[in-house]
């Protein structure tokens, strides 16, 4: 069963963020970006009132949140697992870490488990390219990220 | 007296346990009434020895490291307060020799200052390049930046004065600086690290750009990932406002100068400067085709510089020691210093700034040590990405952009990730494609549709289904896409596959996995 988690909202606080942003040279993504912190995605319903305020037609506001990575229609889990993906954490095993990850928290790279505990996602690149394989766990960075520390954060996130 | 012990806010060293034993210090430091003042420095570049604790004693800073949370009783008893012998001391840290070969101008206070403290800044020669410029024509800051034979560090390495020279030209109501600080290509993290432990620098080569094209506003475009270097970027633009460094009038002077961050969204194609333009106006990061220029018609369609984190923050340096002292550093027509990223596989990674012309192999086998598994190097990705992949046969390379295109290369924004000989290179290959269409914005064929085509055809080389006509099949379609891409995305996919396939040809055809699959 789909667990419906979009978050309740009013048109009048999308407006007001729209208002506290629109006096910048291109607001669009400083908004959404606030949604998202807000609301803790970009609901669906949130962009006619954005293409509104913003004299903007609602495909354009729709192309433009979904072509990001970062913008998300529903929220993410209580906690949000980044593993980084790309070649200098892939020198380093990086893949058997994926893997390992997926396994263990019981979800594919972009998927939320069942019971809304943890968000995986893959990322490319956090810079930390001299500590690879790396991670970022609820925003913060894990450098040299192994199996045993996987398992601790699945621990963590499960409880 | 209190005692100042330096312990990096880096993000680096941050994901290697640098919050804890900040936090571990400080409470000993009090269990034992120690009076102590701890400054969370950027980083030094050596992500072996992170996180890298400094003491600042009568003789100098001395360096322990890498030290975790529960080191730190054993630290206090060993008297590290007075730089005490302990099994993680490392002496003097620019006697380490992975800094002191080193030719330190952009990264020159990286690491050694309080990255928050403006005085600090200016007490490391900081501003001395700005304020030489609010004297100067801007038409004679662009010539020293021109003379100076700086050229883009995100990795087209086009001359940064000439694009100056051309804003400066161009009439428009509004000029912008736009830094490109989206930094995306795996194995870099030279602008997180210069963002985060040296940010008034590029504030200073931003406002020294605006005063040379007349530009009065300059955005950072930062990515998500680096929610580290944001909060420092931010926190130090707000002192430079509050100080007088940026505003209406830039130290004083008659002209203004402001910096806002913006911050990206997890596009990897945003790193190309039209995209990110698209991007800065709130709109999709669809690539836009050149000409015009955006130094003609860039943001919201008016002047605009875009270079790259590490191309503005060598500016106050050339403006302060002079075009001469920048340009007499490096070789052919790559002047200057580089900041190499030594990442991946490698017993010594970290940031090793020097003038060009170091060989590959000299990087890898001499500064990097090597793999930090111990195995023999078989590859190494240099440029991101989009970068080839070199083998031992190609280490005389020197760092140098026209060396590295002789090859079928590009040293890119100087990234240089090294893989052991468990690389399996027709994987590394087809990575190449899928990350491509990953992160390809649509705009145009080759790359949109191609990328998804050049995956599926390696899977069918992996899978042996007529693998020479297949090997022929992406050959052609990397010269495809070289050729019809409107962007760098696509048109350089092909060369980590490209050099994939000629330099490890024994992955395509001899693979053991192939030949199970047979």
């Amino acid at each position: 069963m789909a667990l419906d988690l979009s978050p309740d909202f009013s048109d009048d606080r999308i407006e007001a963020i729209v208002d506290e942003f629109s006096n910048l040279e291109g607001p669009l993504l400083p908004i959404l970006h606030a949604v998202q912190e807000e609301l803790g995605c970009v609901p669906r319903e949130a962009l006619p009132v954005i293409a509104g305020k913003l004299n903007l037609s609602r495909a354009e506001v729709h192309g433009v949140m979904s072509f990001y990575h970062d913008f998300r229609e529903q929220p993410a889990g209580r906690h949000s697992v980044k593993i980084c993906r790309a070649e200098a954490c892939q020198s380093m095993g990086g893949d058997r870490i994926a893997e390992h990850a997926k396994g263990r928290f019981k979800v594919d790279f972009g998927e939320t488990a069942p019971d809304g505990s943890v968000t995986l996602e893959a990322v490319y690149c956090l810079g930390l390219c001299a500590c690879a394989p790396a991670a970022m766990v609820d925003g913060k960075v894990v450098g040299r990220i192994d199996e045993a520390r996987i398992d601790a954060i699945a621990a963590e996130v499960r409880l | 007296m209190t005692v100042t012990i330096y312990v990096p806010g880096d993000s680096g060293a941050l994901a290697l346990g640098a919050d804890e034993v900040a936090k571990a210090i400080g409470e000993a430091a009090a269990s034992h009434g120690a009076d102590v003042t701890i400054v969370r420095n950027g980083s030094r570049g050596m992500y072996w020895l992170e996180p890298m604790v400094e003491v600042a004693t009568a003789e100098g800073r001395v360096a322990y490291g890498p030290v975790t949370a529960g080191d730190v009783p054993s630290l206090f008893s060993a008297g590290f307060l007075s730089g005490g012998d302990h099994a993680l001391s490392l002496g003097a840290p620019d006697e380490l020799p992975f800094l002191k070969n080193q030719t330190r101008l952009t990264f020159a206070r990286c690491g050694i200052v309080d990255p928050l403290s403006l005085e600090d800044y200016e007490a490391h020669d900081g501003l001395k390049g700005l304020r030489k410029a609010v004297a100067m024509a801007a038409s004679d800051i662009v010539q020293t930046v021109t003379d100076s034979g700086l050229r883009g560090r995100g990795g087209a390495g086009f001359p940064t004065g000439i694009k100056w020279k051309t804003v400066l030209d161009a009439a428009g109501p509004q000029k912008y600086i736009v830094c490109n600080a989206d930094e995306g290509d795996s194995g870099t993290f030279a602008d997180r690290m210069i963002m985060e432990g040296d940010p008034f620098v590029l504030i200073e080569g931003m406002a020294i750009a605006g005063l040379a094209t007349a530009a009065t506003k300059g955005y950072i475009y930062l990515r998500s990932e680096y929610p580290d270097a944001i909060r420092i970027m931010n926190a130090a633009i707000g002192i430079a406002r509050e100080k007088g460094v940026l505003g209406a009038s830039v130290l004083g002077s008659d002209k203004g100068f402001d910096i806002e961050v913006r911050v990206g969204a997890g596009a990897y194609v945003c790193g190309e400067e039209t995209s990110l333009l698209n991007s800065l106006e709130g709109k999709r990061g669809v690539v836009r085709a050149k000409p015009p220029l955006p130094a003609h018609e860039g943001f919201l369609g008016r002047p605009t510089v875009v270079n790259n984190v590490i191309s503005l923050a060598s500016v106050p340096v050339i403006l302060d020691k002079g075009a001469d002292y920048y340009r007499d550093f490096g070789m052919g027509r790559s002047r200057g210093t580089i900041p190499i990223q030594i990442a991946g596989n490698v017993k010594h990674g970290g940031l090793y700034e020097t003038a060009f012309g170091l060989t590959l192999g000299e990087i890898v086998d001499e500064i990097g040590g090597g793999t930090a598994t111990g195995r023999p190097v078989k590859a190494v990705q240099v440029g991101g990405p989009l970068g080839a992949y070199f083998p031992r046969a190609l280490f005389d390379t020197p760092f140098d952009y026209e060396a590295f295109a002789e090859k079928d290369g590009l040293i890119g924004h100087a990234g240089v990730t090294v893989f052991d000989e468990t690389a399996d290179m027709l994987k590394q290959a087809r990575f190449a494609f899928e990350f491509c269409a990953i992160e390809s914005c649509g705009k145009c064929t080759p790359c949109r549709i191609g990328a998804v085509r050049g995956a599926e055809t390696v899977d069918k080389i992996m899978q042996g289904i007529e693998r020479e006509k297949n090997l022929e099949l992406v050959e052609d379609l990397c010269n495809t896409m070289k050729l019809g891409s409107l962007c760098a995305l696509g048109g350089f996919a092909p060369y980590p596959v490209m050099s994939a396939l000629t330099h490890f040809a024994d992955d395509f055809r001899n693979n053991p996995f192939l030949q199970a699959a047979e």
